[in-house]
């Protein structure tokens, strides 16, 4: 275990799949308790890099240390230390919400007693007491989205990978699941969250914008604002394309 | 570690309790393949079609025409037709032999040592002609026997058959379906179990979880073998109560046999797995790689023995051969574990290696 007070640690992190750099050279590093966020168009490289970090992907080459453990050696003990929620729901469509807390739960090695406390708390928390023990195919997405959340904060991760959370989700619910991003962060919790809504991208604490595999801006949303002179996300990433491209 | 087994062991049977279709497919699909390729696969003969042309016509011709119209093998289609329509007749596939019973049939019979008729047969099937022309030759030596005294036989062999007294070709086939069916349904279950994960994305989440891979694997195989073993069972009941085949050996010794040949095809299941990415690539793959080499090199119709020195070692990696070999010895001869140990060696030995090599495939990485 390496400790450089940063949960996230990242130095010219690089993957190839064949000739092609889905992740050039990229560095960068997040504090604890930091909200950061991951923005860039589809193919950006954003995936890539959150699987590097959480063991699911070897990289090609550069350094990744997260939550203190090596990504190269480690990878069984970042995997204890990390919450994840992939792109896709990837929760089990023909077994019920109960079900399904209780598998992540045993997953996770937790014993009998403490899987029926927490599948208790979780469904206290989303308020799914009554879906409880309907097939989770029959819930509507957002729901589906927050029980994800909560299924991969089951073993109490202090960081947490969150790949596209709210693709596909109405606004409200949209609003509904960064409030819960917000209340974990307030316990202490470390957010990696990646995103290609721009005023999703308002909400965290620091920003990078990938583009082509490379981070080309790394700021407080604030920050980059003032930097490119414009008032909303959306006017600061168009121009930060536009200046890589010109 | 138990807990997080158990865990996956639960989650596979809600998978399979929640899939009523699926399970009855799974349960119900080899009895019917075991009817159907019961009844059509068989090497018995009968009802081939037959033309005689009588030139005796005697008291005596007739009476040896008698003979064969009481058989069940030969059914006679055609009478006393020109000599020179028998290769119209071949051709048309009107009959399959011919019998010409000369002339002088029945004052030969009486008089000379020897007595002469024709058979002429459609040889485009080797195999039929050869069982026409055994056949034959049994029927008209009976018939000699009885006619002509004066013909005195050297010696006669006297055959006793044993384990298949009367040559049932079920007995033969049953045990061999019961091998084919079983080893695809196993590799089936697994192959397709796994890939569908990785197909809705399931699997990804689990990587990221702190499991090791031979908990998904073993947490996998378990509850299959539970269901690969009912299957079993079922066919087996029906090969026993249905077919006919006797079970002379004992019903455990079966069983235990059935465990370890179920593992090898849940691990080559396993297998096929960690190499296809799609639900349909998976089953295309367990279908070809198990049938093929099972119906082709295992001796299940086609003797080993008989097959170039290559195939012969090819055949002693298909795990049907072996299983075979202990299936015939249990349920016919009623051979004990301790007379099968070296097949029962090889089938061990096989599915060891393909647990190992599925387990080391099998990465906790995406690629």
């Amino acid at each position: 275990m390496t400790n450089s007070g940063y949960t996230v640690h990242v130095e010219n992190l690089t993957r190839m799949f064949g000739t092609f750099k889905a992740v050039d050279n990229v560095s960068f590093q997040v504090k604890p308790g930091e909200i950061f966020g991951f923005l860039g168009a589809n193919g950006a490289g954003k995936t890539t890099t959150i699987r590097m970090l959480c063991g699911l992907l070897l990289p090609t080459s550069g350094k990744a240390i997260v939550a203190g453990y090596d990504v190269y050696k480690d990878t069984e003990a970042i995997k204890r230390h990390i919450g994840y929620m992939a792109q896709r729901f990837s929760l089990y469509e023909d077994l019920t919400v109960r079900e399904n807390i209780e598998f992540y739960g045993g997953v996770y090695g937790l014993n009998r007693k403490q899987i029926k406390t927490k599948t208790a708390e979780l469904l206290d928390y989303l308020k799914l007491w009554e879906h409880a023990d309907k097939l989770t195919a029959s819930l509507p997405l957002g729901w589906k989205q927050r029980m994800a959340l909560s299924t991969a904060l089951l073993h109490n991760p202090d960081l947490i990978f969150l790949d596209e959370p709210t693709s596909g989700v109405d606004p409200e619910s949209r609003r509904n699941f960064w409030m819960l991003i917000y209340e974990l962060s307030e316990q202490g919790k470390t957010i990696f969250v990646t995103t290609h809504f721009m005023d999703e991208a308002e909400y965290c604490h620091r920003l990078s914008i990938m583009r082509d595999g490379k981070i080309v801006e790394l700021d407080k949303p604030q920050s980059l604002k003032q930097k490119y002179k414009a008032d909303t996300m959306q006017d600061v990433f168009m121009k930060v394309v536009q200046k890589v491209e010109a | 570690m138990n807990q997080i087994l158990l865990s996956i062991i639960k989650k596979e049977f809600w998978h399979i309790l929640r899939d009523p279709q699926t399970l009855v497919i799974i349960l119900l699909m080899p009895i019917l393949m075991l009817f159907l390729f019961g009844y059509a696969i068989t090497l018995e003969m009968k009802d081939i079609t037959t033309v005689i042309i009588d030139h005796s016509k005697t008291p005596h011709s007739r009476q040896f025409i008698e003979k064969i119209r009481s058989t069940d093998f030969f059914n006679i289609t055609g009478f006393n037709i020109p000599e020179s329509q028998i290769e119209d007749i071949f051709f048309r596939r009107q009959a399959r032999c011919v019998l010409v019973i000369p002339s002088d049939f029945a004052s030969d019979l009486q008089t000379e040592m020897r007595t002469k008729i024709q058979l002429i047969i459609d040889a485009s099937d080797p195999n039929a002609a050869n069982f026409i022309n055994n056949y034959f030759a049994q029927l008209s030596m009976r018939y000699n026997n009885e006619n002509n005294p004066r013909l005195a036989m050297p010696f006669s062999v006297e055959p006793r058959i044993f384990y298949n007294p009367d040559l049932k070709s079920d007995y033969f086939f049953v045990p061999g379906l019961i091998a084919v069916l079983i080893l695809l349904i196993s590799a089936l279950l697994t192959s397709i179990a796994i890939v569908r994960e990785k197909e809705i994305g399931t699997m990804e989440q689990i990587l990221v979880s702190p499991v090791h891979p031979v908990q998904i694997i073993i947490g996998k195989v378990i509850p299959y073998t539970i269901l690969g073993f009912i299957d079993s069972i079922l066919i087996l009941l029906v090969g026993h109560f249905w077919f006919g085949v006797p079970v002379i050996g004992s019903i455990v010794f079966l069983l235990f046999a059935l465990v370890i040949y179920i593992l090898t095809g849940l691990s080559f299941g396993l297998m096929i797995s960690t190499i296809t990415d799609s639900q349909q690539m998976a089953m295309m793959a367990a279908l070809l790689s198990t049938i093929l080499p099972t119906i082709m090199l295992s001796g299940f119709i086609f003797p080993i023995k008989s097959m170039p020195l290559i195939f012969q070692y090819v055949s002693k990696i298909v795990p049907a051969t072996h299983f075979l070999e202990i299936i015939r010895g249990i349920m016919l001869k009623g051979n004990t574990l301790l007379d099968l140990k070296v097949q029962l060696g090889y089938l061990f030995g096989l599915a060891g290696l393909l647990i190992l090599v599925s387990v080391r495939k099998f990465s906790t990485k995406l690629e």
